[in-house]
Formats: structure tokens, sequence, C-alpha cells
């Protein structure tokens, strides 16, 4: 239902376009000519998608595929999905999507090896501790004598480290499944998570966890803004931006986060 | 009653027959030599006395006391028993006083300084008094050889068995071990070897025993099995073997 | 100084020292040749830049090697303690599985599935189900460490392979050994303790110690559970400078441990094999 909205509002703006092949600004510029891939996670989390199946459309990060991809003249069906590790992607070199929405962070790192998008949301960065740690209130001070945990690849490791800077060294792990798992054995007290994950995470995966608190968005270094990661170089960002650009004025973005990000306010700021 | 006494002994390994029924007497203080082919039985035969190897038949009497009964705890007879090797089977991590002294201490419960003595006496009695605190690879095969004879008089045992002990020295090396059988047999020892060595049976053994196929051909004093063998087996046995 | 040797030498001599000459001066311009044939000509290559810049970067090695090098001793630590305990577990697992006694069956039982599930199982997995599993089973803190449990799963899964070379080492000792300790007297346990075991033990350290480098190396299986060892750490830095030096300084710390291990197993190994002849 979500879909057909977002495709009709963009199949307005594009009332004036043809075939597909002619004049469209992604022409030979996907993997696969006429077919739009795009990757997301293995598996893939609500908010971003629901129950791990991108092709309904459901979520935000699914929605927003589905509208961009309209945007750039792609039908429904010639989005394709496919699956990759959050690792995988920002390793330098040929990729095997056209785009990947994985909550990336844009990072000046990152950029040296592969291309962002422009930014599609802003996340604040929040607080996830496990049921033993649920009274500690949201202040830099009671988050030091935490026991920390974090995917050891992602934006959460500087930031603990030049930002909470925890008196016990933090336990580093592969990936989400792995911290959610530590948090549940007990073995850490709280990670970090983009807000509407950590959401997720202590409603429905971990149970007596809870969000404690959210970053101002300015603390210490730029907000953490996702953008669709995709091949250094690749003359597809173009396109990709223009989409964001058209749907950020349209308002269809804004749309799309209120329906699947509505529930991140009432979390506390952390001071 | 002899010392040592088998009846009807026999011993199969799976379809093979290697003892067929062996009768033999052994008197307190002698010294028994088999003789006979490889694979006639001999070290078979002695590995049973000191069952290391279970009988399929028969009865062994030590002191008139049955030691094959099937279920009997070997180590009390095997203490009593001492027997040395072929290949001398020192026991290469400890030295030759180590290895004389384990079984007296182990077995017997005998600390360091109660079982060394007389153990330490055993080595100079035999020459090797120099050589206690050499590990077997610093040690010539004969002396090696006296060494494990030391290691088994260490248990204070009542009988000795020796399975071709001298086969594996350089000839030059045998003499000294042979000097140890005869310095034993002095003291009043019972002994039974299987031997190829002719000439020394001949001249130090009470009694030989000539073994084909698993059984005693024939045996009698050394003078009578060397000089006037009876059978003919014995006969061509002793032809090829002193050629 | 040549000239009075060579007044003295004999034919064959002066020949043979003609030979080492000639070999000499050859060994060296044949290696002269191709090092500088590397220096000179993989430089040149396309994308040797590139891959310079992302693996044997200069300025990150520098950064990141101090970092590492406390990483690293993390694994040292790990593999300090799982050691030994391996090295007593799999003598206990190889004793369990000759026990002849009918009352210790059990025991002989549980010895092969011992060896059976560790040494079939993927390490990496009995990581994540001992380290993992086992401390979500509700233990308070810090029993339930990752440091304990990951340590636990690297133990299990080794004295597995260290119980079966330690019965090969058993079953190496010379069955005219255990002859010449019965016929002594002595009971099957002290023939095993005082006789075969110190034996079998000797014999088998060469092979052994190929079992300590791996782990040496394994140790490293311990991050996907948390520790940030060095494998953890150069991946760190990896995807916080975008490149992949730091794994390059990673494998460096660990060949300055493991290629003296493994000469020195080695040396072991053909010292064996000499005694032997």
């Amino acid at each position: 239902m979500a879909k057909t909205i977002s495709i009709a509002a963009a199949s307005l703006v594009l009332m004036t376009s043809a075939a597909f092949a002619e004049g469209h600004c992604a022409a030979g510029k996907t993997l696969t000519e006429g077919k739009l891939t795009v990757a997301t996670g293995n598996p893939a989390y609500y908010p971003w998608v629901l129950n791990d199946d991108p092709e309904s459309g459901d979520g935000f990060e699914a929605e927003v595929a589905y509208a961009v991809a309209a945007e750039m003249g792609f039908a429904e069906e010639d989005v394709v999905w496919v699956r990759s590790s959050f690792d995988e992607a920002i390793q330098p070199g040929a990729k095997n999507f056209d785009l990947n929405m994985q909550q990336y962070s844009i990072t000046p790192e990152r950029e040296q090896v592969v291309d962002f998008s422009a930014p599609y949301y802003t996340a604040p960065m929040a607080v996830l501790v496990g049921s033993g740690a649920v009274d500690t209130p949201p202040t830099f001070e009671a988050l030091k004598s935490l026991k920390w945990g974090a995917v050891g690849t992602t934006t959460a490791v500087p930031k603990l480290t030049e930002v909470v800077q925890p008196d016990s060294d933090p336990l580093l792990y592969g990936d989400n499944a792995d911290v959610n798992a530590a948090i549940i054995a007990n073995q850490i007290d709280a990670a970090l998570f983009d807000l509407p994950t950590a959401l997720f995470l202590s409603a429905v995966m971990i149970e007596g966890s809870k969000v404690i608190g959210q970053f101002v968005p300015d603390a210490s270094d730029n907000p953490d803004q996702f953008g669709m990661l995709m091949e250094e170089g690749n003359p597809l960002k173009t396109c990709v931006d223009d989409a964001l650009a058209a749907m950020t004025e349209s308002g269809a973005l804004a749309e799309i986060e209120a329906r699947w990000l509505q529930d991140t306010t009432g979390v506390p700021l952390i001071d | 009653m002899a010392k040592l006494e088998l009846r009807g002994v026999v011993k199969r390994f799976g379809t093979n027959t290697v003892c067929d029924g062996i009768d033999l007497d052994v008197e307190q203080g002698q010294m028994v030599c088999l003789i006979g082919a490889s694979g006639a039985g001999k070290s078979t035969l002695l590995r049973c006395i000191n069952l290391l190897e279970p009988t399929e038949d028969g009865e062994i009497f030590l002191d008139g006391e049955d030691i094959a009964v099937p279920g009997l705890d070997p180590q009390s007879v095997r203490a009593r028993i001492g027997m040395v090797f072929q290949s001398y089977n020192l026991f290469p991590h400890m030295t030759a006083l180590e290895n004389a002294l384990l079984a007296p201490r182990r077995v017997h419960g005998l600390s360091r300084t109660e079982a060394q003595p007389d153990v330490e006496a055993l080595f100079t009695r035999f020459g090797l008094a120099d050589r206690m605190q050499n590990y077997p690879d610093q040690l010539s095969g004969g002396q090696q050889q006296r060494v494990a004879i030391v290691r088994a008089l260490a248990m204070k045992p009542e009988v000795m068995l020796f399975d071709e002990i001298t086969s594996a020295l350089d000839p030059q090396l045998v003499g000294e071990v042979l000097d140890v059988l005869l310095q034993l047999k002095d003291q009043g020892m019972t002994m039974v070897l299987a031997t190829h060595e002719m000439g020394f049976a001949r001249e130090a053994a009470d009694k030989v025993c000539f073994l084909q196929d698993g059984r005693i051909i024939e045996e009698g004093p050394p003078d009578q099995v060397f000089g006037s063998p009876k059978r003919a087996e014995t006969k061509a046995f002793l032809e090829r073997a002193l050629k | 100084m040549t000239q009075d040797k060579a007044a003295g030498m004999t034919r064959r001599e002066r020949f043979e020292a003609q030979q080492r000459r000639r070999s000499l001066v050859i060994a060296a311009t044949s290696t002269t040749l191709v090092v500088a044939a590397l220096v000179i000509f993989v430089p040149m290559s396309p994308g040797w830049e590139k891959v310079q810049k992302s693996f044997f970067n200069g300025a990150v090695l520098a950064q990141t090697f101090p970092k590492l090098l406390d990483a690293f001793l993390i694994n040292v630590m790990i593999f300090a303690w799982s050691a030994p305990a391996i090295a007593v577990l799999g003598l206990l697992i190889a004793l369990a599985r000759d026990a002849k006694s009918p009352a210790l069956f059990p025991l002989r039982i549980f010895g092969a599935a011992f060896t059976d599930v560790f040494r079939g199982v993927p390490v990496i997995l009995t990581v994540y189900l001992i380290g993992f599993g086992i401390p979500g089973l509700g233990l308070p803190r810090p029993w339930n460490s990752p440091y304990i449990w990951g340590s636990l799963a690297l133990i299990l899964t080794y004295s597995a392979y260290v119980a079966e070379i330690f019965r090969a080492g058993i079953d190496s000792v010379h069955h005219s050994q255990r002859s010449a300790a019965l016929s002594l007297g002595l009971s099957e346990r002290q023939m095993m303790r005082d006789v075969v075991l110190p034996q079998a033990v000797r014999n088998v350290v060469p092979s052994q110690m190929n079992m300590l480098i791996a782990l040496q190396k394994d140790v490293s299986l311990l991050s996907f559970i948390g520790p940030v060892e060095i494998f953890r750490q150069a991946g760190v830095f990896k995807s916080l400078l975008a490149n992949f030096t730091p794994y390059v300084g990673a494998a460096i710390i660990f060949l300055f441990v493991t290629i003296p291990a493994t000469r020195y197993a080695d040396y072991l190994m053909s010292r064996q094999m000499r005694e032997r002849r």
C-alpha cells in the first residue's frame, strides 16, 4: 500500500517521461540495464525493512529505495534486491549492487573508498542498555561506568572512544546480531545504535532492555547521516542525488520518514 | 618338589600353536638351557613362565603353587621371577641406576635411600659401578645388557629367565655378559635360558632342552645332548647350528 | 696467508676451494639480479601505487603499530592460560580413551565422543556456541566473561587434537618397554606413569609444537565474541582509516612469534628423525 502511494507520487513528477531506455538519467549506468540492484542487510531489521522482506516495500529504507527507483524511472518489478554484509560493502572495489542501503553513516574515511548519495536521513545515536542497567541516568558520567560493546567497523567505535570515554575497554563484535547476543548474555551493559534501531531492539529483540537516551545531534562530531552506498566513481550518483533532491523538495521523503520513524520522540537527551 | 614345574603348557596365537604341551622341571639352583631353531617356542615359553603371556592350558608350579590359574594377579608372581630380554629394553629416559631402582621403589615400596645400597652393590659386583649415572644411549651393548641383568636382580627374584640375551650383541661383548651369568650360577640362582650360545650351554648348563615345533624333543645333561644326541632332529639341528 | 695455505693444500682441496668460490659468486649474482628485478619492476606494474597505499602504507603502519602490539598482548594472554590447560586436558582424555578396566568403560565412551565432537565441529562454531551460548543461560558477571568461555571453547577443541597425538605417542612406545616394565612386577598404572608416559610425551613434542603454533593463530577467533585482540583491532583501524595496512601489521606481529616457533618445531622434528636412525 505504501509502495503504491510513493510510486503514484513519483509518477506524477515523471509525467513526461517516455520509455525507460531513452533520456533517463540511469540509462547505461546500472549493473543490469533496465534494472536497479539494491542491497540490504542480512537480516534486514525493523524499522528499516519489515519482516526481512524488502520486496514488500515495507520499512523506511525499503520504501525510500522504491521511491528513488521510481524517480529514476524504474518500475517496481525492475528493482532487484540482494543481500550483503555491512563490512563487505565498505571494502574498496567493484560491487555486486548499484546501491546499498544499510544505515551507512557518511564519513570522510569511507568516502575515500566508496561513494555515498546525498543523505536520506539524519540519525541521532542512542544508548541501548540491557536489563541489568535500565536504571542508569542519561548522563555522561553514568555512561562511563557501564560495560560497552559495539560493532567494530561502525561509527559507534569512535563515538565511544571520543565522546563517551568509558572506564573499561569496550568489547567489539562483527555485527549487530553478536552485539545483541552479548547484551542478552549480560557480557555488556550498553551499546550504541542509531535511534530507530535501538528502539526496535529494545522493543522486540532484547527482553528487559531500554533505550535510556540519545546523543544531542552535534555532540563532538557530525551527526550521523545515512547515505546510499555505491561503488567509488559510480555515475549513478548524480541520478540518485537528483532523485533524493526531488523527493525532499516534494516532501515525499519526509512523508516516508513520518510513516516509519514516528516514535523516535520521547527519548531523553544525554548530557 | 622342583622350584619350577611345567605340566602340559599350551600356548596358541590364533590358529598357531606355539607351545604344544611342554613338561619341564627346573630344580633350585639349576641352570636349564633351551635350544632350538627360531620359532620353536623358546621365547614364548619363557614369557608364559612369568605370565607375560596367558596360557591356554597346563599348569606352572612355582614352589608347588600353580601360578597359571586364569584370573590370578600376575604382579606378585612377576616380582619373584626376573626376566632379561634380547634387546635389553632399558628405559631410555632414566639412568642405569634409576632403571634398577624403579621396581624396588614402586613394587616393594622402598624409599630411594633404602633401596640404593643393595642396588649399588649389584652394580659394583658386576663391574658397572662407574656406569650407574649413565643413560642407556651412553653405554655399549654389553654394558646395557649387564645393566638389564642388574635391574632384574634388584628385585631379588627367586628365578631368572634369559631370552637369548647375547643374540643382539657384538661378538666381543658377548663374553662379559656370559661371565655375569656364570657368577649368578655360582651364587645359586635358578636360571632358565633360551640361547644360541652352544659352547656356553655345553660348559655351564645343568640341563639342556631341545625344542622343536612347540615340544621338548630331547632333554638331558649337556654332554649327552651335545655329545650323543638320541634324536635325529637334535642331531640335524646341532649339525646346522655348530657349522 | 692464502699463498701459504695453497702451498700446503692437496690437489683436491684446491679444486674444491675453487668450486666453492665459483658457487658463491654465482649465487650472489643470481640473488642480486632477482632482488633488483623485484625492486625495479614491481613498482612499475599497473596498480602498484594503489596496492602500496592500501596494503603497505608506511604512515598507517607507524600510526597503528603501537596499539596493535597492545592488542596482541591479549592474544598472548589468552594463549598463555589456554596452552597448559590444553596439555593437561589432552593427556587426561588420551588416558580416558585407553582405559582398560571395565568399570571405566563410560570414561572410554566419553573420551571417544569428546574427540569426535570437538575435532568435528569447526572451531569458530564452538567459540560461538560456548562463548555466547553458555553465558546466555544467565550467568552473573564476571563468570559470563567471553574470555572465560571463549578460552574454554579453544581448550576443548584443542584438547581433542592433542589427546589424539598423545595416544599416538603412547602407541609409539615399543611394546618391549611394557614387557620389561611388567616383568619387573610393575602394575599397569605404574608402567604407564613411570615408563610409557614419559617416553610418549617426549616422542610427541614436535607434533604438539605444531598444535601450539596453530593455537597461537586461532586465539584470534575470540575476536568474534568481543575481546579486542589484534585481529579485531586491525579491523577497527581498517574501518577508521579505510586502509588494509593494519592487517599487514598484524600479520607481521604474528610472524615475529610464529616463525621462531615453527623453526624450533622443525628443529625438534629433525633431531628426532636423526635419533631414530
